[in-house]
């Protein structure tokens, strides 16, 4: 079995999967729980300055989308920092650190931003032995109205204030976390290292709207007749996080800072993603909110399996692997050439791919009286389309025409490789060597 | 209160306990729960030119009313089944869908494991009715009159179809309620609590229907004033077994019927060893149905292979389920206390069962009236010419072409529905 223990900014844990901060990680009671299940780190639920409390709507916190059999695929919430009192949330993440030495314990952080509330919390903290520190850049709703979170994840430069005062006032290894309601992740990221963060975490959540009551006419999740935006997570999300975590590795001006991926990691399959993209390891919400604490099994089982067929001794050899073939259009193989093959022992006959491609495609699929579905090679783009929607997995795959075949389309051979940057409908185009 | 039990020589009735009999005969199938019916909606991938509605005889959209069901409006559902089959509540409940849609389902091919179109029809249909308003709205009045003979699920879609396109309808019906094999020809535990009736109720709610039970019709001759007519009489004559009559030798159709009209199960006579003999639907029902009225001994005798039964692998499998006995190539000899049969196979080889009662099901026929001669109607083989005069039309049991399914009358009934407004109305 692969090792999964895990450094990241000299943190350590036994694996790799940390809870995000959140409900689940609100008080001892849980985290305990959570450690027992087998989570190799928490990330404790932001807290706030000393002062009274913060309080939370007393009517539904959630909302959610789901699939089909009620599968939950994003979750939004409406739910502030913790709302104990500080000393109390203190006093707990002392007592759970002492108690299980081998575990990360991450404090996150949301106080008004100056420099006196940074100062003073970061003070307070200092004698629990929490691992580091994660500033909370990112919550949307609520505490972002008050000018903390995501009004401050928004600014770059209050990005790079902040984390250089907890720097200056902390030993503690620092974690930015990012928000993505931004136009482009690698600005804020840029001003955490320009800060000094020792690590940049991400994906906060989404600003959204989950769903309508169409009798009440208002947003869910719905007080008192009103509702507001709230913050989306969960499975829906990964594919929007896993892009901003691989833009933050790729960029010439953040290559290389660490990164704790955070949005929908529902299976160690994802985890593993997120962590070829360049994250060091990955923060849990959605799924630990939806099954109980005991899925990181599964992870931690899948990922070692994983590590172990790839032959990589620990996840620090996946780490990135993935980040060398993220590109940018422009230099993707315009002269790579597939065609879809249905396997027709596979095919169930519903018919969707066929509905797809002709409908809404290329018309490239023949659908015989007895439905039998077969790709036309001489129509076939090789968009995808009939692979997304066909409901049996590898019933439709995509064949590699090699160096020299006929593609049936265009009537060319295939070509070898050349990109949009030597194409001649390029105008900037540079001529070919 | 009880004082025969399954055990009681010959027939009587009274076997069982009235909890048993409640049991016994309850719903078989009861509609699914909300949350059951989303799951199983969900299931349905809406596929393109989908096999189970090539698979439905009237084409159900299928696809279609699952993803109205999956998205909160059964009563929609509903509507889109009942344009094509304003039966669906009765089909969803007796159709063989293993033969049908959920035969042809593409997860049945998948995981062997369809989904189950007939339950979610069910449950949209019974989510419409339950409000008791009908969904359809008669055309303006065509002043063109159309007679219907026979009230069963040929005659009544016939009806409904012109009734709603502004046609006036009289059905003539024989016996005391519509219905036909809805009201006396199925398993009571399928369709309970007298839903053949209230379906009917709700179906006239359309207009323009008119009912004349206990009328049997002696000739077409009398219904000359209409513009129109509509046969879907059924098959009304059963097949004899060609063996000396005996008198504990009953027709299985009358068996059901007389079960299905007498509301106390308590008050139905049953054999303690009942022999059945056919291998239809027919057949299995009243197996069943013995059996649940408690006879110790129901055995099915029929005289070719088991593959060549017309009754269906899930009906087959519920009568065994039920404790019944399926014994395959054996041929009717001799009936009496003791049924003989001859195999098949090897003719020295005999069989007999302790028989108190023999039930008869090997399929029926199509009577002589008002269908005879005289009337000058064109047949084809043993049944009808679905139209077997100009001005005639047939449709059902009684017609060629089907396969004796509610669902294939319903289909017939409302396509010469169809055919009828065309012809009278000249488009």
């Amino acid at each position: 079995m692969a090792n999964l223990q895990s450094t990241f900014v000299g943190i350590k844990s036994p694996n790799p999967f940390w809870l995000a901060s959140a409900p689940p990680t609100d008080k001892k009671y849980n985290v305990e729980r959570a450690y027992e299940a087998g989570w190799g780190g928490v990330v404790w639920k932001t807290l706030g300055s000393e002062g009274p409390p913060v309080v939370n709507v007393n009517g539904p916190r959630y909302g959610a989308i789901w699939g089909p059999d009620r599968r939950l695929l994003g979750l939004n919430n409406i739910e502030l920092i913790t709302d104990r009192p500080l000393q109390v949330n203190l006093q707990e993440i002392k007592e759970v650190k002492r108690k299980w030495r081998d575990r990360a314990l991450v404090i996150s952080l949301m106080v008004p931003c100056d420099e006196e509330s940074w100062k003073d919390i970061l003070k307070r903290i200092e004698d629990t032995e929490a691992d580091g520190v994660e500033l909370n850049f990112g919550c949307p709703h609520g505490m972002a109205e008050r000018g903390m979170g995501s009004a401050v994840g928004q600014v770059p430069e209050y990005i790079e204030m902040v984390t250089r005062w907890v720097k200056q006032y902390s030993r503690m290894p620092c974690i930015v976390k990012l928000t993505p309601n931004i136009t482009d992740v690698r600005r804020p990221a840029e001003a955490a290292k320009r800060g000094g963060a020792d690590a940049v975490s991400l994906i906060n959540t989404i600003n959204s709207i989950t769903s309508v009551n169409l009798d009440s006419f208002a947003p869910e999740p719905t007080i008192d007749g009103k509702g507001t935006h709230g913050g989306y997570c969960g499975p829906a999300v990964k594919p929007i996080a896993l892009n901003m975590v691989a833009e933050i590795a790729r960029s010439p001006e953040t290559r290389g800072i660490p990164i704790s991926g955070i949005g929908g990691v529902t299976t160690w399959r994802d985890a593993a993603e997120f962590m070829a993209l360049g994250a060091g390891n990955v923060q849990v919400c959605t799924a630990a909110m939806t099954y109980g604490f005991k899925v990181v099994q599964e992870m931690i089982s899948g990922l070692s399996q994983y590590l172990d067929e790839k032959g990589l001794a620990s996840t620090a050899d996946l780490v990135g692997r993935a980040v060398p073939n993220v590109t940018d259009w422009q230099y993707l193989n315009l002269n790579y050439v597939t065609k879809a093959v249905i396997d027709q022992e596979a095919c169930i006959k519903c018919g969707r791919c066929y509905a797809a491609c002709e409908d809404t495609s290329h018309q490239a699929i023949a659908m015989s009286a007895d439905r039998t579905f077969t790709v036309k090679e001489d129509e076939c783009v090789a968009c995808n389309l009939c692979v997304d929607v066909c409901p049996v997995e590898s019933c439709i795959t995509m064949r590699e025409l090699g160096l020299g075949e006929l593609d049936q389309r265009t009537g060319r051979k295939v070509a070898s490789f050349a990109n949009w940057t030597t194409h001649p409908n390029n105008p900037s185009a540079k001529a070919a060597e | 209160m009880k004082q025969h039990t399954p055990l009681t020589p010959g027939i009587v009735a009274g076997r069982l306990t009235p909890q048993e009999y409640e049991a016994n005969f309850g719903d078989i199938s009861p509609r699914l729960a909300p949350h059951e019916a989303s799951v199983a909606a969900n299931r349905c991938y809406f596929c393109y030119d989908a096999p189970c509605v090539t698979a439905c005889p009237t084409s159900i959209d299928i696809p279609l009313f699952i993803r109205q069901i999956a998205t909160g409006t059964p009563e929609a559902a509903a509507r889109t089944i009942l344009s094509q089959n304003i039966l669906g509540g009765m089909c969803a409940r007796v159709c063989p869908t293993e033969n049908l849609c959920e035969g042809a389902c593409v997860r049945e091919t998948a995981e062997g494991d369809p989904v189950t179109i007939g339950r979610l029809q069910r449950y949209a249909t019974d989510t419409l009715m339950a409000d008791g308003t009908h969904p359809f709205t008669r055309a303006k009045p065509t002043g063109k009159r159309v007679a219907v003979v026979g009230g069963g699920p040929a005659g009544l879609s016939c009806a409904h179809r012109l009734a709603l396109l502004g046609h006036s309808v009289t059905i003539y019906e024989a016996r005391a309620k519509l219905g036909g094999l809805n009201e006396y020809g199925i398993a009571s535990y399928k369709a309970p609590e007298d839903f053949a009736q209230r379906e009917i109720d709700w179906l006239l709610q359309i207009g323009g229907i008119e009912v004349r039970t206990n009328t049997k019709v002696e000739s077409l001759s009398k219904l000359r004033d209409y513009d129109a007519i509509f046969l879907g009489v059924g098959l009304a004559g059963t097949n004899s077994l060609g063996l000396d009559k005996m008198k504990n030798v009953r027709d299985a159709v009358e068996f059901i019927a007389e079960l299905r009209q007498q509301p106390d199960r308590a008050k139905l006579a049953v054999g303690r060893n009942v022999v059945v003999i056919g291998g239809g639907m027919t057949a299995v029902d009243a197996a069943v149905q013995s059996k649940l009225l408690g006879a110790e001994n129901v055995t099915i005798v029929y005289r070719r292979t088991r593959g060549d039964m017309g009754a269906s692998d899930v009906e087959k499998a519920h009568a065994e389920t039920h404790g019944v006995r399926i014994v395959t190539g054996a041929v009717p000899a001799a009936m009496g206390a003791e049924a003989r049969f001859t195999y098949a196979a090897d003719a020295s080889q005999s069989l007999a069962l302790a028989a108190d009662q023999v039930l008869s099901a090997i399929g029926q026929t199509l009577a002589q009236v008002p269908v005879g001669e005289k009337d000058g109607l064109r047949h084809e083989g043993r049944k009808l010419a679905p139209k077997p005069a100009p001005d005639v039309w047939a449709g059902g049991d009684c017609a060629a072409g089907g396969d004796d399914l509610t669902v294939t009358a319903v289909a017939e009934g409302r396509d010469a529905a169809e055919s009828i407004h065309k012809a009278l109305m000249g488009a």
